[in-house]
């Protein structure tokens, strides 16, 4: 169970396919508009429950409960291994091979 | 209240109207035309008003870096006797990372002093942490709304990144899955909350660039003697153009040759949820730039600041390889990594230096932070794993969406020319759906618009049914 006040991300669909725009490609036209909103969590709930937030504005939204303590994940990658063939044509074009020391 | 979408969007015009603090009304004309430089005027501050408080915000006088090896490097493959110095303003070392801290100073300025208590931004690129640290600074709530996720929940790292800092200066941030209806939760949110729009096309968000401009113009003075003989900005919605030529005409008499530079995503749809995260740059593309320069005013507000067809002289495109590898080239040859989608304008003035001769000058107007999903190890790795094909070879064969082509030697980093002609053929096009009939002032008006002249206009005009007023 999550409690009272946590902090949470709930998901809640904005626009379901038939009430989105008329004008949209194909792919987007099949789904949903969906929202993804972070807040404190206005009641005990469980993952999954329809719930109810404060935002960090004051503002209330509602939506399914997503996650507590929601974090930021992202990184910078696998390994590119063309990033060092970049930096040897650049260093061999300007300073003349690979035996420049 | 009726929230439906068509609802909605039916009342924007007043939503937007008491978001902004500016009756647009007011400076309409006649069927097409509008008194551009009365709405910018009316906003009441002058470039030195503006630069001050950029200054009290810690906005602003970034330092022009030459970039001599990327320099040394292009005249490698110049002709003999060319290849132009490069320099950049490294307007990364803004507060929040980029130059986008000059636009949002003004919004959120102008928002404190008409007694907002928030503002508001849709923006899915670095405007989004430039708003969320300057409302910082002025107390103000701020909410940030990204188009950031396709409809599997899966984020383009950039704009994660993005989030990420607006969160970190404390917005409130609302993601949202792929679609131009972020509008309709964009009017929504203005509604219910009653907070300022603190849009990128506003007066504000295009004054606030003028600064930048007139650095650039000093900055050259101070370093090299003399201004310089080109600029190049990277061009999404032409705010970013259109502010730094306004602010260069303000400062020198002399000419500078403005160059727009965009990312060529040709072939990508903007609002597909499956292109959304085949693409690595998610600003400074054409799906923006070319758009919004044939209809500036497709913007989220009625009459659109940035008007970049009346500044610019060359908009020129170069490919997502060849960018990621003047990003690296950057941090290699130069030891400054930035971010990639504010070196745009860098990759194509490695082209356009071997353009011009060796004393001449051409400076990159920006740079933009970097870290963690907003860098190319990142973008390149997340397009690999979206089954991108990442290369080298002739980047001119890239196709966006399928593959990422690396530049095999420096020679092949070459800008590709648009044809300014043909976009300004269509920007006077789409201004004619509008109307049935024009007089002389819109003919004026669209003169100035494109930069051209009454006999071109009407050469054009006559091309169509449409009645001329006397």
């Amino acid at each position: 169970m999550i409690k009272k006040y946590s902090w949470v991300q709930i998901k809640k669909t904005i626009l379901t396919p038939d009430e989105r725009a008329k004008s949209l490609p194909e792919p987007t036209r099949k789904v949903p508009l969906l929202m993804w909103v972070k807040g404190f969590l206005q009641e005990d709930s469980e993952i999954g429950d329809e719930v109810k937030i404060k935002t960090i504005t004051g503002r209330e939204e509602s939506g399914i409960l997503v996650c507590e303590n929601p974090s930021f994940q992202h990184n910078y990658g696998n390994f590119v291994p063309e990033i060092l063939e970049i930096d040897k044509i650049v260093k061999s074009e300007l300073f003349g091979g690979e035996t420049n020391e | 209240m009726n929230n439906s979408y068509e609802a909605v969007m039916a009342r924007k015009n007043s939503i937007m109207k008491d978001s902004v603090g500016i009756d647009y009304d007011k400076f309409e004309g006649d069927n097409i035309n509008f008194d551009y430089e009365a709405m910018m005027a009316d906003c009441g501050f002058t470039l030195d008003e503006v630069r001050k408080i950029q200054s009290d915000y810690g906005v602003g006088n970034t330092p022009l870096k030459e970039c001599k090896n990327i320099t040394a490097l292009a005249r490698k493959v110049s002709k003999p006797g060319y290849g132009a110095r490069i320099f950049i303003k490294d307007e990364a070392l803004n507060d929040s990372g980029s130059f986008k801290a000059r636009r949002a100073s003004m919004a959120c300025f102008q928002a404190k002093k008409l007694g907002f208590k928030g503002v508001i931004a849709a923006t899915s690129g670095n405007y989004g942490a430039a708003v969320a640290s300057q409302a910082a600074k002025h107390g103000l709530k701020c909410i940030i709304v990204q188009e950031c996720f396709d409809s599997k929940g899966i984020g383009q790292p950039e704009i994660v990144e993005k989030a990420r800092a607006c969160e970190a200066y404390g917005a409130e941030v609302i993601q949202l899955s792929v679609g131009p209806e972020l509008f309709y939760k964009f009017l929504l949110l203005l509604e219910e909350t009653g907070y300022f729009n603190a849009s990128l096309y506003t007066p504000y968000g295009v004054m606030g660039i003028e600064s930048l401009g007139a650095e650039l113009i000093e900055d050259s003075l101070k370093m090299i003697g003399k201004i310089p003989d080109m600029v190049v900005c990277t061009n999404a919605g032409g705010g970013n153009l259109t502010g730094t030529a306004r602010g260069i005409v303000k400062t020198t008499s002399k000419k500078v040759q403005i160059v727009g530079a965009s990312v060529n995503l040709k072939g990508l749809h903007m609002a597909s949820d499956i292109d959304f995260n085949l693409k690595s740059f998610t600003t400074g593309h054409t799906g923006f730039g070319l758009p919004f320069m044939i209809n500036p005013d497709r913007s989220d507000v009625p009459r659109s600041a940035g008007r970049p067809l009346r500044y610019i002289d060359r908009y020129v495109t170069v490919n997502q390889g060849e960018v990621f590898f003047m990003t690296e080239t950057l941090t290699a040859l130069e030891g400054i990594e930035r971010g990639p989608a504010g070196n745009t304008s860098l990759a194509a003035a490695f082209s356009l230096a071997q353009e011009l001769k060796e004393d001449q000058v051409i400076i990159v107007q920006e740079t933009e932070y970097t870290g963690a999903g907003k860098h190319h190890q990142a973008q390149l790795s997340f397009a690999r794993q979206n089954g991108i094909d990442i290369f080298f070879g002739n980047p001119k064969e890239e196709i966006p969406g399928k593959n990422i082509i690396l530049p095999k030697t420096v020679d092949l980093i070459k800008i590709q020319e648009l044809d300014l002609d043909q976009i300004r053929k269509k920007y006077i096009q789409t201004q004619l759906t509008k109307t049935d009939s024009l007089t002389k002032s819109d003919i004026e008006f669209l003169a100035i618009e494109t930069n051209t002249n009454i006999p071109y206009i009407m050469d054009e005009i006559n091309k169509y049914h449409i009645a001329v007023e006397d």
